[in-house]
């Protein structure tokens, strides 16, 4: 049975999220933005580039820089749908950011950001790996969002 | 001074460079380059080596050192580090900082006006000590690329040895790692110095010396093993003892980077070919160039 999911008319459409990914990224957007409007999250959806994707649809949201970035983080694969007047505005993929400053938390509890008021920054390393600009651990995107 | 990986290889031959004039100067009258001049000297730690061969650089240079002691300071009433940070970067020209937090002097930099040495921040970097190491080899060997250099013990654990390997990797040493199995040095390392360097150090767990130009040991963390015993026996099968070293070139230098407990036994301080007491005293002028440059520029 095929699913029908609302179109939008203002908002934002992710897609080609990597199959898996789209309740974190839901997640990550709930605590950016207050979905008090129609959301909806598309598991496994059929994909012609990989097979199966997860989408991510928000009425009334526009996602800001950190917002993108994480979301790169999360799934590179990622793209982002900018909606208006119910026809797409705009389309582009995500990218993944050469720093990450703020707005992750480092996994290393020895890292002095974990034991002082100090702002992480992570560096991307290669292969979707970033580095603790201050214990220079090497962690996955994975592991870090 | 935070980080080896902070330094291009420009940088580094210049820190080597500059060690060389510092070792000049430790013959004649006592120098006053950095005279006026007031450092810190923050250990958070235990040190011996680091802390000692720090004041007597900053004293060859003619520099006043102020000693930070954290048991006796408002640490122990509970103040952070980067509060201590800020108020001491008013007091003096440069500081010198040993933290048992991975990226204490990250942050101690971002926060103070002044030069912040790394004098080891935990299991990450003690840049000091691999320029000294990088001083050594080249002071002893005249070169430092195309040497045979082995890197022997616990490499998975041992921090000196993964700066050390970055280092000889930039310089295009030809590096043996020989540690028990369980204790090889982690791969992110590997394919780090892989991409930027391009070289592919060999791995072994066969205790064999000969052909290398230098060997240098490290001890086996036996805190980090849930069994002292499987320590004692890994211990024992890399030990560096005179009957390892029969195989060993004539004119290998073996370094350590101190303190060493049983893994080089007592009889082999004796051997022509332990350099270790001789590269512990480069800590000096290599932490003369250091602290010259970090305040002189």
């Amino acid at each position: 049975m095929p699913l029908n999911v609302q179109k939008l008319q203002e908002g934002t459409v992710i897609d080609h999220l990597a199959a898996g990914t789209g309740s974190r990224v839901l997640s990550l957007l709930s605590m950016s933005y207050p979905i008090s409007k129609v959301a909806a999250l598309i598991l496994n959806a059929k994909s012609k580039k990989s097979g199966r994707k997860d989408i991510v649809k928000i009425e009334g949201v526009f996602l800001d820089e950190k917002t993108t970035n994480q979301i790169a983080l999360i799934s590179p694969s990622a793209t982002i749908n900018i909606i208006r007047k119910g026809k797409v505005e705009s389309k582009r993929q995500v990218e993944m950011p050469k720093t990450v400053p703020g707005v992750l938390a480092c996994p290393n509890q020895k890292c002095i950001t974990n034991l002082e008021r100090a702002k992480t920054t992570f560096l991307l390393a290669g292969k979707g790996q970033l580095r603790c600009r201050h214990c220079e651990r090497l962690f996955s995107a994975d592991e870090l969002v | 001074m935070v980080s080896i990986r902070d330094l291009e290889k420009k940088e580094i031959e210049s820190y080597l460079a500059e060690a060389a004039k510092m070792e000049k100067l430790l013959n004649r009258p006592k120098s006053e380059l950095l005279k006026g001049k007031v450092i810190a000297s923050m250990f958070f730690e235990p040190s011996t080596r680091t802390n000692m061969s720090f004041q007597a650089a900053a004293k060859r240079l003619g520099a006043k050192i102020m000693t930070f002691y954290p048991g006796t300071s408002s640490t122990a009433k509970g103040e952070t580090l980067g509060d201590t940070i800020r108020m001491i970067d008013g007091y003096v020209d440069a500081i010198v900082l040993r933290h048992p937090s991975e990226g204490a002097a990250r942050f101690a930099s971002d926060l103070a006006l002044h030069p912040v040495i790394n004098a080891g921040d935990g299991g990450n970097q003690h840049p000091t000590q691999t320029l000294l190491d990088l001083y050594t080899i080249k002071k002893l060997k005249g070169k430092i690329s195309g040497l045979k250099v082995a890197l022997l013990g616990d490499l998975k654990h041992a921090r000196t040895m993964r700066s050390l390997l970055f280092g000889l990797a930039m310089f295009g040493a030809k590096v043996t790692l020989i540690s028990p199995p369980a204790l090889r040095m982690d791969e992110d390392v590997l394919a780090e110095v892989k991409e930027k360097f391009g070289a592919i150090p060999k791995q072994t767990s066969e205790m064999s010396l000969a052909g290398f130009d230098v060997l240098y040991v490290c001890r086996i963390q036996k805190e980090r093993f849930s069994d002292p015993m499987e320590a004692e026996r890994m211990q024992k099968d890399f030990r560096v003892d005179l009957e390892a070293l029969k195989s060993a070139n004539k004119n290998l230098a073996i370094l350590h980077p101190l303190p060493k407990v049983d893994e080089i036994p007592p009889e082999v301080d004796f051997d022509p070919r332990a350099k270790y007491f001789e590269q512990a005293k480069n800590g000096v002028p290599v932490r003369m160039a250091v602290l010259y440059k970090a305040i002189k520029g």
